[in-house]
Formats: structure tokens, sequence, C-alpha cells
């Protein structure tokens, strides 16, 4: 039951082939037994799993037919969740329980789904490998000595792993398709105002967006369904009719076209990742698509962009983090000024004290101009290249990492660090939607690859079944790491 | 040297909407601490905004009533620093596009002069929570309820040249929120608050002083002291020889002083940029004309109406005007009796002196509007005279009668007008009064004017206040001089 899709199990569960309970239970079983080694859950929610996949099982009986009712799930720990700790990867949240749900959380209860737990992640978001937690750093199921990627590393490794066939995580400049590539799986971001920020811990409110990671395009359209939405609660969320994501994942990709911007297979890009795709483009050939080169001439200037906008918004974003409220409080602070410094000097990591510094930094008199209103006019021209590019093709493609993912305490320099993000970012920065699919393997150490695919503002639909396509024709989404040979 | 004295204002106005700005928590005064503050007040992680469109129409109205131009984007900002009672590490405001542009108030002086003063803008922000230091050992406790309550911040230009002005601008300022129902006005439990901004400088230059800003002021008093005393610290200063720093400084109202805060060097750099999880607010010219169709007449234009058509003198229309509740008192009075100048008498004399004597603010009034509508016009048509006018309002005051009517009947207050009836009891009078009438009779005719008064009141009294007062005048000198 561990390999397969949320698909799958939805017509196992209404087949009666299993209960949501046999269903739960078998993975969180199999969570005590790997996940010790793999890091993936900072907390597992076993009594609440077990008492949701009851609930189902007996709503199902009475006749219940909500398609995603009694399918496990696991929520990136981003995600606030009513009477279960919600940590953001961070020792400063380590004591917080969230006396409320995010929105996207309700949303899945009321679909009837069972979060098994709060995946691991870089503390507050801010990393790509995993390896800025307080929880320790997670292990890619591929290979243990590479990292899963970042921030939602927990979520990519635990649908990878078998722990379960879908995750949350959420994309503030690659954090889901970046480790939905290195660990083999599906992952969505979808376009910014799509899914409620309500809830959802917030660390680049203008940037952040939260999607679905799975085991395939399908299950990502399911999920997306699920958790799209107005929210009155979220002013940036938007009103717009939320489709059905599954009605277009059949159509014929004859006549399509695909652009691939030159700036995306530059220097840097590892070969084996380019070969991976470019492979994974011949198949879209071969279905019909047109491909053509494509520029976006100001993609050099999205690293620097994002490290002045995301750093400047989360310098205030973390300043409610002062060990006054909730969170982490130093021991017997001398006065207000200890209390401020003691709790968020011993509370927050490196990378996370890191960015609040950065970001300090450019909102300061004498700076803003400089950085952050230089970087907003930075962010409308990389906006305006994704613009034109989309007058002349539908979709674009690329990788969506540089390299396959690298071994764990490789990356020691921030910067080289944040040069994974190289193919990602501008997306955020962008608003656009743009989803991660497996595309192949490098050849040593088996490590996955993904293809990158973006869309226009608000097309999860045509991103969904451009995927999807992909998927009928190929099977690198339908491997599994042998991680129980090993353990035996 | 002559000195001029430079003020400048920011008044903050706290909102009367029912929720907070962010949030659907109550802004109701005086609950528990940290009942009404919500996981958004709270700044709980993973919370968002949700502007108040009540706090947006609130402000616009603001805007027209002050003829101020209102852009058609407005922004909201954060100012991050960090205090204990403010939840996030920042404050949601406006900075660089304001939801109220320029435009002006015009101020009434003491001898009737008017002074119009510009406004610079007027912004949206949330307040934060209050700091208490009492009852805690060794720590502060913090109270959240008023965190997120909305508050218009009113920056006024430097154009007042007195504490009476900066005085008269705030109570402008208080008449039009009020007038608006935009704000309770309520300055004792800081529903405003003002931050007050003093220079002075050598008669006839042009060039401003160095400024302080005396923050957190919150009675018309205390601002007219605090700016007295400022004013006079600063001149003393730079005559001995010294100079004025920017800074920020508190009025300490039991030592009747200012003392500094913080010097410029101190000051926080807020770091301000527009906050990502709130969009652009953006009023069409429909939605404008709309907020500007729900505006009350004004009390400038109020006070104008009173004076030129109800031929008030200047003073009672300014006072009648002066506030909202006043003006709707005044006028539901002038409506059941039909004459202004006993409608404005009544209110300015015995009502508000009853008022006065028992702090109680006119909405208040035991003597309805039209209770005392109904009594005036008593004394208009000469049923009672002013004597009884004064006990049956007492009685209506005392809640012993429903209306002046059934009060003068009940007690027989009505005016005795009957010739023959006032004629006997000032015989009897003059019967009990051997001595007086004497006296009366032996006097110079200049001094008997004087002594009438005596058996005036004795008539009056014997009627029990009833007997029409110049009938028994008239017919007492009449009898009195017979002889």
């Amino acid at each position: 039951m561990h390999e397969m899709t949320l698909t799958e199990l939805a017509k196992g569960l209404k087949a009666g082939d299993f209960s949501s309970r046999e269903l739960t239970t078998s993975l969180l079983d199999r969570i005590e037994r790997l996940d010790g080694e793999l890091n993936t859950f900072i907390t597992v929610t076993r009594d609440q799993a077990l008492a949701a996949a009851d609930a189902a099982d007996q709503a199902r009986a009475r006749g219940d037919e909500r398609p995603l009712a009694g399918l496990p799930l696991a929520l990136k720990d981003i995600f606030c969740t009513r009477g279960v700790r919600t940590s953001c990867g961070s020792k400063m949240l380590d004591n917080f329980v969230s006396p409320y749900d995010a929105t996207v959380v309700e949303k899945l209860e009321a679909a009837g789904m069972v979060s098994l737990g709060k995946t691991n992640m870089d503390e507050f978001a801010m990393g790509s490998s995993n390896e800025n937690s307080f929880y320790g750093a997670v292990k890619n199921p591929w290979d243990k000595s590479a990292v899963p990627g970042g921030s939602s590393g927990g979520s990519a490794a635990a649908v990878a792993a078998g722990f379960t066939p879908a995750a949350l995580g959420t994309d503030t400049g690659g954090s889901i398709r970046q480790p939905a590539a290195f660990c083999g799986v599906t992952g969505l971001k979808p376009t910014y105002g799509r899914v409620s920020r309500y809830g959802m811990i917030a660390y680049a409110s203008s940037l952040d967006q939260g999607g679905p990671m799975a085991r395939s395009a399908e299950d990502c359209a399911h999920l997306l369904g699920a958790i799209a939405g107005h929210d009155l609660r979220d002013s940036t969320s938007v009103a717009r009719v939320v489709p059905d994501y599954l009605a277009e994942l059949d159509t014929p990709l004859a006549g399509l076209k695909i652009g691939l911007p030159k700036e995306y297979f530059g220097d840097g890009l590892d070969p084996e990742v380019e070969r991976a795709v470019r492979e994974a483009i011949g198949v879209y050939e071969s279905l019909g698509a047109k491909v053509c080169e494509v520029s976006l001439p100001h993609t050099h200037l999205a690293i620097p962009a994002y490290y002045v906008i995301a750093p400047a918004e989360a310098s205030s974003n973390l300043s409610r983090y002062d060990g006054v409220r909730f969170g982490h409080r130093c021991n017997a602070p001398a006065d207000l000024e200890d209390l401020y410094k003691r709790s968020r000097a011993e509370g927050f990591g490196d990378e996370v004290k890191r960015r609040i510094l950065i970001g300090t930094h450019t909102l300061s008199e004498g700076f803003f101009d400089a950085y952050y209103r230089k970087a907003q006019q930075v962010r409308r021209l990389i906006r305006q290249d994704f613009l034109d590019a989309f007058d002349e093709v539908d979709v674009l493609m690329g990788p969506a990492a540089p390299t396959p993912a690298f071994d764990l305490g490789a990356k020691k320099d921030p910067v080289s660090m944040y040069l994974q993000d190289i193919y990602t970012i501008a997306i955020n920065l962008a608003g656009i939607p743009g989803i991660s699919v497996p595309a192949g393997f490098s050849g040593q150490g088996q490590r996955p690859i993904g293809l990158q695919i973006l869309g226009q503002h608000f097309a999860e639909a045509q991103l969904l079944n451009v995927a999807h396509q992909f998927q009928q024709a190929t099977d690198w989404h339908r491997r599994h790491p042998s991680l129980d040979q090993e353990t035996i | 040297m002559q000195w001029e004295t430079v003020i400048g204002l920011e008044v903050h106005v706290q909102l009367a909407t029912q929720s907070k700005i962010f949030s659907g928590a109550s802004t109701a005064f005086g609950a528990e601490p940290n009942t009404q503050a919500c996981a958004i007040d709270l700044g709980l992680p993973g919370v968002l905004p949700v502007l108040n469109e009540g706090a947006v129409a609130m402000a616009v109205q603001f805007g027209l009533a002050i003829d101020a131009h209102i852009p058609d984007t407005s922004l909201f900002e954060r100012k991050n620093y960090f205090y204990p009672d403010l939840p996030k590490g920042y404050q949601t405001s406006q900075m660089a596009q304001p939801i109220v542009g320029k435009g002006e108030v015009e101020i009434v002086l003491d001898d009737d002069v008017r002074k119009r003063i510009r406004i610079h803008h007027a912004h949206l922000e949330e307040d934060a929570g209050k700091s208490l230091h009492e009852d805690f050992h060794g720590m502060s406790g913090i109270d959240l309820n008023r965190a997120g309550t909305p508050l218009l911040e009113i920056v006024s230009e430097p154009d007042m040249r007195s504490a009476k002005e900066a005085v008269a601008y705030i109570r402008a300022i208080h008449a039009i929120v009020t007038y608006l129902g935009i704000s309770d006005g309520n300055m004792a439990e800081g529903s405003m608050r003002c931050d007050v901004n003093v220079s002075v400088r050598p008669k006839g230059q042009e060039a401003f002083g160095t400024r302080a800003e005396i923050k957190n002021v919150n009675s018309f008093r205390f601002v007219e002291r605090a700016i007295e005393f400022e004013v006079e610290r600063q001149i003393e200063l730079i005559e001995d020889g010294g100079k004025v720093v920017q800074e920020t400084r508190l009025y300490d109202p039991d030592q009747d002083e200012t003392r500094s805060m913080r010097t410029k060097e101190e000051a926080n750099d807020y770091r301000y940029f527009p906050c990502p999880d709130l969009l652009p607010v953006m009023l069409d010219s429909a939605y404008i004309e709309h907020q500007r169709a729900t505006l009350p007449e004004l009390p400038t234009e109020k006070r104008h109406r009173f004076e030129n058509s109800l031929g008030l003198s200047t003073y009672d229309a300014g006072v009648l005007s002066a506030t909202r509740p006043t003006a709707e008192y005044f006028e539901a009075v002038l409506a059941v009796c039909g004459d202004a100048k006993q409608a404005a008498n009544w209110v300015q004399g015995e009502l508000s002196g009853h008022l006065n004597r028992e702090n109680i603010d006119i909405s208040n009034s035991p003597v309805t509007p039209e209770q005392l509508g109904g009594l005036v016009s008593r004394v208009l048509d000469d049923t009672i005279n002013g004597k009884a006018a004064k006990q049956v309002f007492a009685a209506l005051w005392n809640n012993e009668g429903q209306s002046a009517d059934e009060i003068i009947e009940a007690r027989g207050l009505k005016q005795v007008t009957d010739t023959g009836a006032i004629e006997a009891m000032i015989d009897q009078v003059i019967a009990d009064s051997p001595v007086q009438v004497a006296q009366y009779r032996d006097a110079d005719p200049e001094k008997r004017g004087k002594m009438i008064g005596y058996f005036v009141g004795q008539v009056m009294k014997a009627s029990r206040g009833t007997a029409n007062p110049q009938q028994v005048n008239g017919l007492l000198k009449q009898k009195l001089d017979e002889a």
C-alpha cells in the first residue's frame, strides 16, 4: 500500500479492499519502523490519525462519497494545526501548540483526509537542503548520504519513502519543486493567491504559497482541488473559481507550444540533469508538442532580487518571536532588552539570523531605495519576462534544480546554497505556477532528477494536464527507493 | 526679544467600529485584560490581517468633512519596532500613501476670530496594547484588548501660533469626528490622544525653530498646559544661550511640566515597507460619492445656520453647535417650542446648569428635549411664569412627572391672571403689612421702586408662585400709590 498513489488508494477504499484504519495503521507502522533514520517527521499524530481514519470509515459505511475521505497525508510543520505542536522547524516554536487550524488544514479535514503528522523542514522554510532544521537534517530516501532538498524536505522524503501518499509543502523560492526533484516526487507550486496562506507560518509573505507533493500529477490535481480557493481570512487570496483540475488531465498535447528558456540551460547546469531534461522534452515532442527556445533576459537578477525581498519581509514577519507571548523565552531575563536578545539568539538558528540581518539592513533608512525599491523594480521586469514568453508559448520547461541531490554537509557556503534555487526563484517573484515531475536519475548514486514545467497565472489545470500526459508516457514517477531490504 | 510659538498637532482618533481594524475582535472599552484579543490581535504564527471596511468608510467621511483630497489608491505599510505591547513587532500603518490627503479645518477663537488650519494628511493605523506596570512584582503585564483598535491619525501643518489655537483646533477635530459619529471622542478613555509639536522663533523670522514633540497628551486642558510650559522652557533655554534639541518629551500633569523621553539620536529607524499581507486600498469615485451622501450637517455649517437663519448670537451658535448631542438636543427642543432664542436660553441655562452640577452628559439627560420643549412652550404661551417654570423643570429632572403639562396640572402651577383674584391677595398683603406700607408711602418716589419688591414677593408667596408677576407689579403700584 505504501507505493500506491492517492488515486489508487481512493479506489481501494471505495472497493472495500482495505479500510482507512488499515491503511493508516500500515503507514504509521512503516513510519515508526523506518523514519528513525530518515527523520522526515517532526511530530507523528498517531492517535488523531486513527480517530480520523475511523471517522472516515464510519462515514463511508453511512454512504459518504467524498473522494478524498479516509486518505492519509502529511503536513509540513509550517501549517498550524489545532492542538498539535507547530514548530516550523525551529527551537523558537518547539513549545508552540497552535490554538487554531490553517485554512488548508480545515479544508483537508472537511474533505475527510487523515493527517499522519507534521513533516520536517528547514527552519522557517529558509533553506534548500533541509539541514537547517532544529530537529536535525532529513536524509534522502534514495541515497541516505544525500539531502532531500528543502525547505519542504520532510514532505518530499516522506512521500518518496512510502510513509504517506501525499503531503503539503510550501514554496517561497523553490521549496516544493526542488525537494520534489531531489526525492523523485511530483510537486506543484500554485499561482500566488490560489491557495490561502492563513495559518501557514509566514516566511516571505509576497512569495509564500502552499501546494501539494505526491506520487503523480493526478494526485496533485486531487489535492489542489481540495485546498485551492478564495479565503476571506487571506486578503491576498484571489476570488476566482476553482476549476475541476481532473477534467483536463487527459487532453492530448498535440500542438502544445513549449518554450525552453535559454538561460535555464547555461553554465552551472549539471550535464546529467540537462540530458534527463532534454530526453523528457523529447517525450513531449513525440506526443506532438512543438518546442522552441525563448529568453527570460532578467533571469540573472532573480537571486539577488529574491535575497533582498524575502529577507526584508522575513525580518518583519519574524519580529513577533520575541519571547513575550509564545515560543521560546530565555531563562530569567534581566530586563526587556535581555529578554529580546537572548530569546531570539537562543531560539533562531544561523540561517534565520542571517536572513533577519540581511532584511533589517536592506530596509534601513538610507538603504531602502538601493535595495528594496530596486528589487521590486527587478521583480516587475522578471514578471514581464514571463508574460512576454507566454505570448509565444503555452508552457516553459527546464530543470527544477541545477544538480541532482547533493551530499549532506556538502554546501557550507550560504551563497552556493542560494544558487540551488536559480531555476525556481524567479517563478515566485513572478507569481506564476510551476510543477516539478520526476524525469530520470543521475548515473551515480541513483539520485532523482526533476523536470520543471511553468505556466501562466492560474494555468494549474494546464500544468497538471501537461505533467499527467508525461506520466502516462513514462514511469519515472512509479520508481520507489528500496528502504525495506536495507533495514531488515 | 518677541517670540512666536509654532505648533503642529498629530491627533489620534479611535474610530467607532464594532470590531478591530484587521480582525473580528470587539473594540469595546473596559473589558477584562486580554479577553478581547483574538489570534490575529495576539500576532500568533500564521495569522493574517483583513481590513475592516468600516474603518475605511470612516476615514473617507472624515476626509470629505475637511474638504480633503481622497486619493484613489492608499497603501498600508509596516512600521517595525520592538515593544512588549506591540504583538507583531510592527504596527500596520500608512506612510507614503495615506487614505486622506490635504484638507482644512476652521477654528473659532474666543474673540470670534476665525482661522483655517491646514491638514497635511490623515492615515489609518492599528493601536498597540497596554503595558501594566502595577500589580506585577518585578514584571510587567500586557493587556492586548486595545491592540488592533482602528486609529485615524490626523496630522496638521504647523499652523497654530498659541496654546489657545491648538485647543480650539482639537475641539474642532473633536466636533467633526463626533458629528460624523466616527468616534465617541471620549478623551478620558483615550479615544483622542494628541502628539504636540512645539517650537519657538523670533517674531518676524520665517525659518522654524527646532521642535520638541510632546507625546500622548489626552485632555484639552493638558494640551494647553503642556504647550505653555514647553514654550516657556524653550524661550528660557534660548535666552540663556542654550539650544533646543529635537526630542520626544512627555507631559506630566502632576508636576505640570514636560520631560525628555528620548532624543533624535536615540530615535528608532522604523524600516517602513509596504505590508505584503494587505492589498492597496482602491477607492472609486462612486464609493467616495456614496460616502459623501451619508455626511450629516457638520459643526461649521451648523454654527453658520444657527447664527444666520435662527438669529442666535455668535456665542450661542458656537456653544450649541460644539457637539453633536448638544446640537441635536437643542434642535429637538426647538422643533417642539418653535422659539430658537428661548430654546437656546433653556438649554444653556437651566439644563446645562443641572447637567454640569451632576456631571451628566447631555445625551443622558434625565429631561428629554421633548419634555423641555413642552415646558418652554408653556412659558411662551404664558401658561406658567418663569418661577413656576423652574419648579416644573426641577420636577421633570427628578422624574416626578411625564410632561410639563402634567406637572403644571397636578401642582396647580398655572399662572393666575384673574385680576380679581390677584387684587384679593394684594389687599390681604397690604392689610397684613401696616409697617411696611407706611414706610413705602413715606418714601421718595425714586426709592419706592426698590421697596415694592417686598410686596411683590409676599403676593407671589401667597399665590405659591402662580400669580402673573407683571400683573402683580402693576396692581400693587396702583394700590400702594392710591393713598
